[in-house]
């Protein structure tokens, strides 16, 4: 099976792979220095490297969902250049292919996943009053595997080369048969140990709902964000295990040989394809349940008034869950396996806007009559629901089979999904980031800059993404890297790539907030409840103490903590309450599975067996040692450093 | 545990259903001149039955603070490999067969 041509395994020749190659090097160079120089070394590995409190993970998890969202939207900017005018040279058919794949890969799997599960680590533990998730050290563990599978699919480019077959990776061109190279085998193996991270968090999250809820809080008392974690989560605990045993099978045909998706040796290719949507359709439902959770919650804020249809919006996530199992046909319409089952998946798909139009209108009726604040979170909310009703309007079109033997494969598709996807998450993921930012830091973000952010954005998303649905209608098909001068939609994908300037505009403004932000802490620092939001993570100081809570609270009712102030209760701490708080010890053995589990990835995809199955077993050989060491005691915070801590937003007695 | 211990009269009645359907099983098997198809059928129901018994009289599914999340979870199960198992056939041979 080795074809490996170990001479020419640094991918050179390309001028911007050897630039992007230069960069990686002195960034890196950079990185190493100043951590030698600030002395930072011990810190990193004593407070980050090794932490098992959530909300570091979290952060941790959320850049490098933002390191892996610049990556991706370099690759976007690379493929709108590439087809801004006809017959461009700019990048060629191989690299315009791996910049498609890992565009899409990376986007799905190691921007919107890590960002939002960093989310979920941070809030959900907060709004359900527990002082961690159920078990800490294995989130960590979840943290180090996801980062080794980004790492290990980003490394690709220049060791080895590029996965090529599209996020989607269809046999056969997918196999050996026709890609010979390592590139798509990085693909299954990178993909499979983020897998096994977010199929950890999935077990930890549902089992921190389900058992950590404080005194009072019944499932239907939660906030909406922590509902939507729980569907999820759900969701990711039943389709995740399909895609781990597609992507096994994928494995062993690549490096073993095997026929599971061959065209010889008996091999089915669309079994595959069948695999692949059973956990790909779920999966982006996984990354918007969360994004409308966060939605729902900025909203309410923003609008003063409690959630409208509380209850109508946890149904309608659960039936968007159940829906999500059965309609995974909708992506291959065109495989021509018949009328009939292309008719019962067309009707499972087309009852999907059910759900969610009752979402969006329980959205418009929260702000009905509600005093409206137009603050950099609320008008990404605002901008989210016409975004995505365009997204779910062009979904409902798309799923009429006999329409999308017309609309399959174009760029009408490609329109689609990013407004689904980035009217949807990206859009959430930035009302998300604003809105919790002071919870975790103490200060807000700049409201100038933020707009700056908002604006730019969203007016380029709409001029990158709104001339596509003409161009697929006009015969632009997706994934071609070049088209002829005489094609009529020339103009709209030289529009496009004018939107993609903006956007990268408003990323720029984005980061420039960020970092302004931060110098000005002092002058942006907040109360712990800057917005006068109404869920329980508001009742704690900002930033968080480890703790979480100095004394768990008890609720009785759906937005316990606005009511709370409402009624002018006090949340004036009497010293003699704190008992001592007990917390988990931070661990290194997390991060030296990522790092070893990030070897056994490599040894895979260059066919290196006995290399792979000793660092296979230093792996099972860490999970050994952590089932005789997991007898661990913990450490205890005493109530005189709670309560120091405390006086920072309440008073103490 | 603070619940009463009560004679555990479920587990006696589910143990003889399940030594009466499995010497059911064998007669049905070596006892009869049926095809075979009609045998396996006829088996076949008997160990899903006899699962559910077990799983529902034996194992403390229902039993405890959370048996109902038990339960939820196991038709869950159940339910998402019918969906996946039974589907992807369906998909992969309805219409013209592409096998």
């Amino acid at each position: 099976m080795v074809d490996i041509k170990w001479d020419r395994i640094l991918v050179t020749g390309e001028p911007l792979i050897t630039m992007a190659m230069i960069l990686i090097i002195l960034t890196v160079l950079g990185v190493v220095v100043a951590l030698t120089y600030f002395k930072k070394w011990k810190w990193l590995w004593k407070e980050w490297l090794t932490t098992v409190d959530h909300k570091r993970i979290g952060i941790m998890y959320i850049i490098l969902g933002l390191v892996m969202f610049v990556r991706g939207g370099i690759d976007a900017l690379m493929m709108r250049a590439q087809t801004a005018v006809p017959e461009n040279t700019f990048l060629s058919a191989q690299h315009y292919a791996e910049v498609f794949t890992t565009h899409g890969t990376i986007m799905i799997l190691f921007m919107a996943m890590p960002v939002l599960i960093g989310f979920m680590n941070i809030i959900m533990p907060l709004q359900i009053g527990a002082r961690d998730v159920a078990f800490p050290h294995m989130n960590a563990i979840s943290f180090w595997l996801t980062t080794a599978g980004a790492l290990l699919f980003n490394i690709s480019f220049i060791v080895g080369g590029s996965p090529d077959a599209g996020w989607t990776m269809y046999f056969p061109l997918a196999g050996k048969e026709f890609s010979p190279g390592v590139g798509n085998t990085y693909y299954f193996v990178a993909v499979q140990i983020a897998g096994f991270g977010t199929l950890m968090s999935a077990i930890n999250f549902t089992v921190t709902i389900m058992k950590m809820r404080t005194k009072g809080m019944t499932l239907f008392k939660m906030p909406m964000f922590t509902w939507t974690t729980l569907i999820s989560s759900l969701i990711m605990i039943i389709a995740f295990p399909v895609f781990t045993i597609a992507l096994l099978a994928a494995t062993l045909d690549r490096v073993y040989g095997a026929h599971f998706f061959t065209l010889s040796g008996g091999g089915l290719d669309m079994l595959w394809n069948n695999l692949f949507w059973m956990w790909a359709h779920p999966e982006v439902y996984i990354v918007i349940l969360p994004a409308f959770g966060m939605i729902s919650e900025v909203v309410a804020a923003f609008s003063k008034k409690r959630l409208f249809g509380y209850h109508s919006m946890v149904w309608a996530i659960i039936i968007i869950s159940v829906l999500s199992m059965i309609v995974w046909v909708h992506h291959f319409y065109t495989m021509g396996v018949g009328p009939v089952v292309n008719s019962i998946f067309s009707i499972t798909t087309l009852l999907i806007a059910v759900p969610t139009g009752i979402k969006m209108f329980n959205w418009l009726f929260t702000m009905r009559k509600g005093r409206i604040q137009f603050t950099v979170p609320m008008l990404w909310a605002l901008a989210f629901i016409p975004t995505f009703l365009i997204g779910g309007v062009t979904g409902v079109m798309l799923g009429m089979a006999a329409a999308d033997f017309h609309y399959h494969n174009t760029m009408f598709l490609i329109a689609h999904f990013h407004y689904t996807l980035v009217g949807g998450v990206v859009y959430a993921v930035f009302a998300a980031f604003t809105y919790w930012w002071p919870k975790v830091f103490g200060f807000k973000l700049g409201e100038k800059l933020g707009k700056w952010h908002f604006w730019l954005f969203n007016i380029g998303f709409n001029v990158t993404f709104f001339p596509m649905f003409f161009a697929g209608l006009d015969g632009a098909i997706r994934r071609a890297y070049t088209y002829s001068a005489d094609a009529p939609y020339a103009p709209l994908m030289f529009i496009s790539f004018i939107g993609t300037l903006f956007i990268a505009a408003g990323m720029i403004a984005f980061v420039m907030n960020v970092i302004w932000s931060i110098k000005n802490r002092e002058k942006l620092a907040c109360g712990h409840d800057p917005w006068d939001a109404r869920t329980l993570e508001w009742a704690t100081a900002s930033p968080v103490p480890e703790y979480n809570f100095a004394i768990l609270p008890e609720v009785n009712e759906i937005d316990a903590y606005w009511y709370a102030k409402k009624r002018n209760e006090s949340f004036a701490l009497k010293k003699e309450d704190i008992k001592p708080i007990h917390l988990p010890n931070n661990s290194g053995q997390p991060f030296i599975m990522g790092v070893i589990m990030f070897f056994v990835g490599l040894f895979f995809v260059f066919e290196l067996h006995v290399p792979a199955f000793i660092a296979s077993g230093a792996f099972f050989f860490m999970m050994l040692l952590r089932s005789f060491t997991s007898y661990d005691e913990g450490r205890y915070v005493n109530p005189e450093e709670v309560a120091k801590k405390e006086t920072s937003w309440r008073e103490v007695s | 545990m603070t619940e009463k211990r009560k004679f555990p009269i479920s587990h006696v009645i589910s143990y003889l259903l399940s030594v009466g359907l499995t010497i059911l099983a064998v007669f049905f098997a070596l006892g009869t001149n049926l095809s075979k198809e009609t045998i396996m059928t006829i088996i076949g129901s008997f160990a899903v039955i006899q699962a559910g018994m077990q799983l529902f009289m034996f194992m403390n599914m229902i039993e405890g603070r959370d048996g109902w999340m038990k339960v939820t979870h196991t038709i869950y199960a159940i339910a998402m490999a019918v969906i996946f198992v039974i589907g992807s056939y369906y998909v992969l041979t309805a219409g013209h067969p592409i096998m």
